[in-house]
């Protein structure tokens, strides 16, 4: 008569490179209705950090407001986080980019907090090129009001109360290769297979990584008609490719490219592998990418997977050129100016 | 995988390990759960009804369901299972009431039972409620067989025995104590219906060809016959240095009951080494707790005497070598002589007929023992049964109630003229569990306590009086703890393909990692691909039909703590926990 997760776990799971168990990057229980897509996020980030070996320190989540920004509490609870007002996370995250470029960082939002209310933040941090990981638990409305339509509602999608959206959505990826997002890709909370590597290759990535994962809310979302549901999900989903990110270390740049197998090197350590599954895409391509989800839309299918990749993505703080101690640990001698450094300045104004 | 058939009744019975380890299959996390909820007649009852003897069991059954326990795969030590038991008997009210008696009517069938062990007692307690007229022999003064004359009464207090033998007398059953029967031949001659056997292993094995054996009679005992002279009062005095030759059980027993009556320096000497020693662990710490020392790999070479006096034993060191999985105990050449006023041989005990003859239908086969079929425990002469030690040689009580339900059950096929090879289906039921939201009707917290140790009295006292209980038992509180230790793995996780939505929600919250989606393959190589590795192969896959996406649903039962999280974050209700309760076929279904 209890709702709470026993503390045992399966013996038989290795540790993983940093020596650390699967249960060291859980959460809290998750409160969301049973079944949301979110939680298999949450379920599929803990699997990508852990597999990736990620100091759950060395991580920080920031969420704004809503069910998608109440995930960070369920996935790798000692790490860092902040949650925001409404709309507002990209500013927090900007500031903490600044201050610590140390750290990795995961943004959560949802529809709501992204695409209306918040727009006019997120717009900005893909124009500054951020070094986040952008996800939006994405499930076309708003489900902690009782599901009313989202910005993101397709049209002619027909909620639970059997009324049909007579606007447009918003397609964010769209959105986020126009405004230069250098990382652009969309996901199905219930395809793990496609999304954990997904989460990898965009925590790798130097630069805005935008995942929009559609993630059906069971509640109030997941009826027949509606365009965010699993079953039309599964009906609709096409799939650019199925992409790996592989350690530096495990040496495959020697392999060669075939007509369906791409290697994109990161600039850190390690490559996503991709297996293209669309023909005339190629990631590394704006043009091609925007071409590829126009085309798949007009088609009435999702197309989801890596859509874009920048693979010479200068992040903000390569922009900016600042300094490689982060800005939060210098302290008051190094940001002082000396005396002579002082006078040569104010010559410089005379 | 071909989909899992959850409507085969042995397929969720596996699931519960300890159930399915119990050679009687008692309903264990059912009685566990009443034990916790302080219903303990309902919990002895549920006993009673599957092992007969749960006052007994409770302190002696050698307890194959506590290796099996899941709990000990996911944590170091399983569910103390049988000490819970004793609990049930322990603080259980007047159950006379529960009991059933013998019926108005018979049915005109007579049956005679050779020997009044828990095989016997078990197919008297089956048959009798039905109609059954009974008659019980026994060469001892009292029925239990082993139960009375082997058990010491510091582990297996008297009352205890009597009161559980008795309610099977009381059934209305006819007692012929103190009757050795001489010939089977003549029994069947008595217009019996059917004959069932279950006189035990009687004989204690002896070294008769070692050197000194025949120079000193008094003082070297058989292990299994001292103890039932022990029991029944004819010894209760032992030289002070002993030495117990064998290292199963009955060796424990032996020691323990000679520091009780004199022994001081007493020493239990086994052939094998440490780890590979028969009896059971917790027999061997309770020996160590009282001071005995254990000398392994020594082989006995000669009782050593003086005009007729037993001096002690000489031992030659053994090297145990191991050679294509087959160990070899090699001589070393160190001898060692031990002194000893008593020596007591605990080195096995085997079955003797000699009162069934060779003519009247029964074949022996080459070891000299009655050709039993396994499953109806029925003899090549069809009105003839056997059960317990003397079917197939020397097991222990809980295997022997095992046997007598089963030839209960063969018996009364057989006088009502129907085959004996049919079995009737084990009595299944799966109940709803679900109450409400975070409502279960069982408890679903999984505990996270260490196993708690059962209370001995001071050893100051127990030593000196071989008839006070050494165990103490748990009391409410630490049962209650205990109790709720046990995972119930009785509460089943059941999947319905046809609700299924496919969202993950299940492997998500798994706190084990049992279940992964994904697609179908054969055994071996599904295993490989799991979300956790599933090494152990006794532990079955539980495989869904293939689902809209064309995977399937994997569970892998073997670390399951059936905490219904599962069930819980699941949007359509397509796990569900449900109670499933078995209950074997018994000739007696009560």
């Amino acid at each position: 008569m209890t709702y709470a997760r026993p503390s045992f776990r399966n013996p038989d799971i290795p540790k993983n490179r940093i020596g650390r168990s699967r249960r060291e990057y859980e959460g809290t229980i998750s409160t969301l209705c049973a079944g949301c897509g979110h939680d298999s996020i949450s379920g599929a980030i803990v699997q990508a950090c852990f597999e990736m070996g990620i100091e759950p320190h060395h991580l920080a989540k920031l969420s704004g407001i809503g069910c998608s920004s109440k995930t960070p509490a369920y996935f790798v609870g000692k790490s860092h986080g902040f949650n925001s007002v409404h709309g507002r996370m990209p500013s927090v995250a900007t500031g903490a980019v600044m201050a610590n470029k140390n750290l990795i960082y995961i943004g959560v939002s949802g529809d709501g907090d992204t695409a209306s209310i918040g727009m006019g933040q997120f717009v900005h941090a893909i124009r500054r090129n951020l070094n986040i990981l952008y996800i939006v638990m994405n499930n076309g409305c708003y489900g902690l009001t009782k599901g009313q339509d989202s910005a993101t509602a397709d049209e002619g999608s027909i909620n639970k109360s059997g009324v049909e959206n007579q606007f447009q959505g918003i397609d964010l990826c769209g959105l986020g290769l126009e405004l230069g997002a250098t990382l652009v890709a969309r996901s199905f909370s219930g395809d793990k297979t496609q999304l954990i590597p997904l989460i990898k290759a965009g925590l790798k990535h130097p630069g805005f990584a935008l995942l929009d994962v559609i993630s059906p809310c069971v509640t109030f979302n997941n009826n027949a008609g509606s365009t965010k549901s699993y079953d039309y999900m599964r009906e609709h989903m096409e799939a650019t490719s199925a992409i790996d990110l592989v350690p530096f270390k495990e040496e495959i740049l020697h392999q060669q490219e075939t007509g369906t197998t791409k290697y994109i090197p990161l600039h850190d350590d390690s490559i996503i592998k991709v297996n293209k599954l669309a023909a005339d895409w190629n990631p590394l391509n704006k043009l091609s990418a925007t071409n590829k989800l126009a085309d798949s839309k007009s088609k009435g299918e999702i197309l989801t997977g890596l859509i874009y990749v920048d693979d010479q993505s200068k992040d903000l703080h390569a922009i900016l050129n600042t300094t490689n101690t982060p800005l939060n640990q210098l302290v008051q001698s190094q940001l002082t100016p000396s005396k002579e450094v002082l006078v040569k300045i104010n010559a410089g104004y005379r | 995988m071909n989909p899992t058939d959850i409507k085969n009744p042995e397929y969720f019975h596996k699931v519960v390990d300890c159930q399915y380890a119990c050679p009687a299959h008692t309903p264990v996390p059912e009685y566990i759960r009443l034990i916790a909820a302080g219903r303990y007649n309902e919990a002895y009852m549920i006993n009673w009804v599957s092992n007969v003897f749960p006052g007994v069991l409770g302190r002696t059954c050698d307890r194959p369901c506590e290796p099996a326990c899941r709990r000990g795969r996911v944590e170091d030590e399983p569910v103390a299972i049988c000490r819970l038991k004793r609990v049930a008997a322990d603080y259980k009210s007047d159950v006379k009431s529960l009991i059933p008696g013998p019926p108005q009517t018979k049915n005109g069938k007579k049956i005679a039972l050779v020997g009044a062990g828990p095989a016997s007692l078990t197919v008297a307690r089956d048959l009798a409620p039905i109609g059954y007229e009974l008659d019980l022999y026994d060469e001892q003064f009292a029925g239990g067989g082993f139960m009375r004359s082997q058990i010491p009464s510091f582990r297996l207090p008297e009352e205890v025995l009597n009161e559980e033998v008795g309610y099977i007398i009381n059934m209305g059953i006819t007692t012929h104590y103190n009757h050795y029967v001489s010939s089977l031949d003549e029994l069947l001659k008595k217009d019996y219906d059917a004959v069932f056997v279950g006189s035990g292993a009687p004989k204690g094995k002896d070294l008769p060809d070692l050197e000194g054996r025949n120079d000193n009679v008094n003082n070297i005992h058989i292990g299994i016959n001292w103890l039932a002279n022990v029991a029944f009062g004819h010894i209760n005095k032992i030289g002070k240095k002993v030495l117990v030759i064998g290292g199963g059980n009955t060796a424990m027993d032996c020691c323990r009951t000679s520091r009780r009556l004199g022994g001081e320096d007493v020493r239990v000497v086994v052939r094998s080494p440490f780890n590979e020693m028969k009896a059971s662990p917790w027999e061997i710490e309770d020996a160590q707790h009282e001071d005995i020392p254990f000398y392994n790999c020594h082989s006995p070479l000669r009782f050593v005497t003086e005009n007729g006096v037993l001096k002690g034993m000489e031992f030659e060191v053994v090297e145990a070598q191991y050679q294509n999985g087959k160990r070899s105990l090699v001589p070393t050449g160190q001898k060692v002589l031990m002194e000893a006023d008593d020596i007591i041989l605990a080195i096995g005990q085997e079955n003797s007929f000699p009162w069934i003859e060779r003519t009247i239908g029964i074949e022996f086969d080459k070891w000299d023992l009655p050709k039993v079929n396994e499953k109806t425990f029925q003899s090549t002469n069809p009105k003839v049964f056997f059960g317990g030690d003397a079917a197939f040689g020397p097991k222990n009580v809980i295997t022997a109630v095992a046997h007598g339900h089963e030839a209960a059950l063969s018996i009364d096929l057989y006088c009502s003229g129907k085959n004996v090879d049919e079995r009737p289906a084990p009595h299944t039921n799966l109940y709803l569990q679900k109450m409400g939201i975070h409502e279960w009707a069982y408890d679903n917290q999984t505990s996270d306590d260490d196993r708690f140790k059962v209370p001995h009295a001071d050893k100051s006292k127990t030593l000196k009086d071989r008839k006070l209980e050494v165990e103490l038992g748990f009391d409410d509180q630490l049962a209650f703890k205990e109790a709720q230790r046990c995972l119930n793995c009785d509460v089943q996780t059941v999947f319905t393909e046809s609700k299924c939505i496919e969202c993950d929600a299940c492997v998500d919250i798994c706190p084990t990692t049992c279940i992964t989606f994904t697609t179908n393959g054969e055994e071996t190589e599904l295993r490989s691909r799991l979300n956790a590795p599933a090494p152990l192969l006794s532990q079955d896959l539980y495989v869904s039909d293939i689902l809209p996406t064309l995977r399937v649903m994997v569970k892998d039962e073997n670390l399951c703590l059936h905490c219904g999280l599962c069930s819980e974050r699941c949007p359509t209700n397509a796990w569900d926990m449900q109670k499933y309760l078995y209950n074997t076929a018994k000739a007696c279904q009560l």
